[in-house]
């Protein structure tokens, strides 16, 4: 009953996306305080009903309702509870569900939290969102319905991949769904301001704290997916060039540039219509990535879903939003006025560098995804685009922002000195300097990694060179100093940690070059070195699980002689699905890790292992939850905050911002 | 039919999971050539794979490549030689790293193209804005009466 109940649910949601996609824009156009007022309140409807399907969903899994298709095909009922929840969204049609529920909560926290932002502004957001809603519940309710019954329910389920029982499964997707989704808010923004004709600097504020939980969101997931990628798949990679890792890296570069481009706009009123532009962008490549991932176009890990009804169904949506955007940019684009001049060099100007760099890496990630499809579609011709073109093309794109973001950081608005910034960066163009000797020096090893490693150092001490001189500079004692910390804006600080975070991941990703991997066939008692480290296998032992059979591979990681950390990697058997996969066992030592994973043991009574010793390797993630808190930082601005917002609207329509 | 093909789907990428990308017996005692091995399959892709190159994939396919490469280079070919003997037998679908003819001038091309168009539309809008610019700097006879005669108000008490 409760199932039917959610399906109901999941219909009447569409019915009242149906209407919010009409009334309050036709409010807007014809000025009806009445029509816009509907919006608030049926976007609220609307996240309560999506809720309720949701649930129902997850109640059916949880309790392991073998008479749901869905849950037949992705549930056991030994599965621990934990996967049976996530598994709600490890599957097409959950995780449909769940995009729409994000979809909906981003649509009711505009109606709660946005007091302040002007009437019409507010119907037109939530129209457009209704619009995105209506499509996608549309979508789930024709091709991809989770609460299909089964005629004959069996008496256990076919269990959920075992790739996908894993604790970063349950993280990584609605992550990246909120960074997504979020950037729906972004393109509902961008449509209102065309369909209004009016864009400044309160649209830029308004727009600006839901680009930045987009792009924390992001950030994070595609580092948590990238985390579990290195240790489910087993061998120590951590990025791969895959299409459906492409479709996240998209958007992330598009909300990047997007949120540096509405910079400018929200301080300086300049770059607007490229500002709107780079935010129907944003979500189009989210829903390319939606698209590419869905319909099975490319088949890969991801793809849990392969149906061309379900591609042709994505696809049109996706030309009906993009086209339809674009056109609505095309036609009311030139309604908007170019605002604030700037000199070339200046903190514009850098920023402009920025968007350029990042556009650019964009687009080659885009046509490298893309360019296999078109030419097999077009000739039949069949090539492959795999990292060595990444590393040759993105690579050498995106090292140049690591240089420029440290002097983008110190020029002034409007028109920068070059020089100065120069002379304020000394310390960190010293420290990256002595950085780069250092490294030669102690560790030797590749080119690539000593260079990297130095302009890694440099843009982390670089991102705080401002700041530094902002609070320690002229003379400041240590109370001045603390005072002059507080004064500052968190948005400042927060640029600051995301730069530096962004460093921190080249820091890691450079000390790659500085790892060790050994390929041996080991037996119990038997020890192997790797980096400095000994380690030895103890022991094989088979255990058993609530879902799998396990051998565990026991390790003992000694430096010296002395005992460092024990590791488990095993091998597991799901006998379900009659799959098996590895469990890399990884010791984190310092920053850098030990990883070793084995396969099933041969009847000798060996086992071939791979070992890695990865230097620094944490530090990659750990500069995304840097870049992650900076966002926070930012996010967490007095600027931003709605109260602020809604007092300045009661003294009159703020000015744009001084520039700092 | 979803099923099935879902289902073959998920054996063709995860079946093989038991064994391991490259196995021991495989590594030769040179280190240097197989330094050169490692690096040339990584380059390599697995036919059978979504995307992996063979020296990641633990396809069966990828074990032969990986093999007959090892083979190839204790024999005295070049890294050049062997990648062209590989195309000749699988066409240019093997390598990760498209060569660069006509049919892929576009992909490689095209972080060139997009960066110069960006830095040419930027230049071509900074000179068109910059010209407007002083164009809008000077000032009508009227505003300029105007200003004077603010200038020559006299300051009023400051608030």
């Amino acid at each position: 009953m409760i199932v039917e109940t959610g399906h109901y649910a999941l219909v009447l949601a569409l019915a009242i996306a149906l209407i919010n996609s009409v009334l309050p824009i036709w409010g807007s156009v014809t000025r009806d305080q009445r029509l816009m007022a509907v919006a608030p309140s049926a976007a609220l409807a609307q996240f309560a009903l999506v809720a309720f399907a949701y649930l129902a969903l997850t109640y059916a899994h949880v309790v392991s309702d073998f008479s749901l298709a869905n849950v037949v095909e992705n549930s056991h009922s030994a599965k621990p509870l934990i996967y049976k929840i996530s598994g709600v969204w490890g599957n097409h049609e959950g995780s449909m569900l769940l995009w729409v529920l994000v979809l909906s909560v981003f649509a009711a926290a505009v109606a709660l939290f946005s007091r302040a932002m002007p009437d019409d502004l507010k119907a037109n957001v939530l129209g457009v969102q209704s619009w995105i809603a209506a499509a996608f519940l549309l979508f789930i309710l024709l091709t991809s319905n989770p609460f299909a019954r089964l005629a004959m329910p069996p008496i256990e389920g076919d269990d959920l991949n075992p790739l996908l029982q894993d604790p970063g499964l349950a993280i990584h997707p609605p992550l990246l769904y909120l960074g997504y989704v979020g950037l729906s808010m972004t393109f509902s923004f961008a449509a209102a301001a065309l369909i209004s004709g009016r864009i400044d600097a309160v649209w830029a504020r308004f727009v600006r704290p839901w680009t930045l939980i987009a792009w924390i969101s992001l950030t994070l997931g595609i580092a948590m997916g990238s985390y579990w990628a290195y240790y489910t798949l087993g061998w120590g990679g951590f990025w791969f060039w895959d299409p459906v890792e492409n479709a996240s890296l998209m958007p992330w570069l598009a909300a990047t540039a997007l949120l540096h481009s509405a910079a400018v706009m929200e301080k300086r009123d300049a770059l607007k219509i490229w500002t709107i532009f780079l935010a129907i962008l944003a979500f189009s490549l989210s829903l390319i990535g939606t698209f590419l991932v869905r319909s099975g176009v490319l088949t890969s890990v991801h793809a849990f879903a392969s149906d061309p009804q379900r591609g042709i169904f994505i696809l049109v949506i996706l030309l009906l939003f993009i086209g339809g955007s674009l056109a609505l940019f095309g036609w009311r684009a030139s309604a908007l006025r170019p605002g604030g001049l700037f000199a070339p060099v200046s903190r514009e100007g850098a920023l402009v560098l920025n968007n350029l760099l990042l556009t650019t890496c964009c687009a080659t990630v885009f046509v490298g995804t893309l360019y296999p499809l078109a030419l097999e579609a077009l000739t039949g011709e069949k090539i492959s685009v795999g990292a060595p073109f990444f590393n040759a093309t993105f690579v050498p794109l995106f090292i140049p922002l690591f240089v420029a973001m440290p002097f983008g950081q110190t020029l002034a608005w409007k028109r920068g000195d070059l020089l100065g910034a120069a002379q304020r960066l000394l310390i960190a163009i010293l420290a990256g300097c002595t950085a780069t000797l250092a490294f030669a020096a102690w560790r030797g090893g590749p080119v690539a990694s000593v260079i990297l490693s130095g302009l890694a150092v440099f843009t982390i001490i670089g991102s705080f060179a401002d700041l530094g001189a902002r609070v320690f500079g002229r003379g400041a004692t240590l109370a001045t100093a603390g005072q002059r910390a507080l004064g500052l804006p968190r948005s400042a600080f927060g640029t600051g940690f995301a730069h530096a975070g962004l460093g921190v991941t080249l820091l890691g990703l450079a000390a790659t070059g500085w790892g060790a991997e050994k390929i041996a066939a080991l037996t119990p008692g038997q020890t192997i070195e790797i980096g400095p480290y000994e380690l030895t296998l103890q022991s094989l032992d088979p255990r058993k699980g609530p879902n799998y059979s396990e051998i565990a591979g026991r390790t003992i990681i000694r430096l010296g002689g002395v005992e460092q950390a024990v590791i488990e990697p095993s091998n597991r058997f799901y006998p379900a699905r009659r799959m098996s996969r590895a469990e890399a066992g990884i010791a984190t030592l310092g920053l850098g890790q030990v990883y070793m994973s084995i396969a099933e043991p041969s009847p000798e009574g060996t086992v071939n292992a791979r070992l890695f010793w990865k230097p620094l390797v944490t530090l990659i993630w750990i500069g995304a939850l840097i870049m992650g808190f900076g966002g926070c930082l930012s996010l967490s601005d007095r600027r931003l905050r709605i109260g602020i917002a809604r007092r300045v609207r009661k003294t009159g329509v703020p000015s744009p911002l001084p520039a700092e | 039919m979803f099923l099935v093909r879902f289902a073959f789907l998920v054996l063709l990428v995860l079946a093989p999971i038991r064994a391991m990308a490259v196995e021991p017996d495989e590594v030769l005692s040179d280190t240097k050539l197989e330094a050169r091995a490692r690096h040339l399959s990584a380059e390599l892709r697995c036919m059978v794979c979504q995307n992996e190159s063979i020296d990641e994939s633990h396809a069966d396919l990828a074990r032969d490549l990986r093999l007959l490469v090892r083979e190839r280079l204790k024999a005295g070919d070049s890294d050049a030689q062997i990648r062209a003997f590989l195309v000749r037998r699988y066409g240019d679908f093997i390598l990760l790293k498209p060569p660069f003819k006509l049919e892929t001038f576009l992909l490689w091309g095209a972080p060139f193209l997009v960066l110069l168009a960006g830095g040419a539309a930027i230049w071509l809008f900074a000179r068109r804005q910059h010209s407007q610019g002083q164009a809008v700097e000077g000032l009508t006879e009227a505003e300029r009466v105007r200003l004077e005669a603010l200038l020559r108000e006299e300051p009023r008490s400051q608030p």
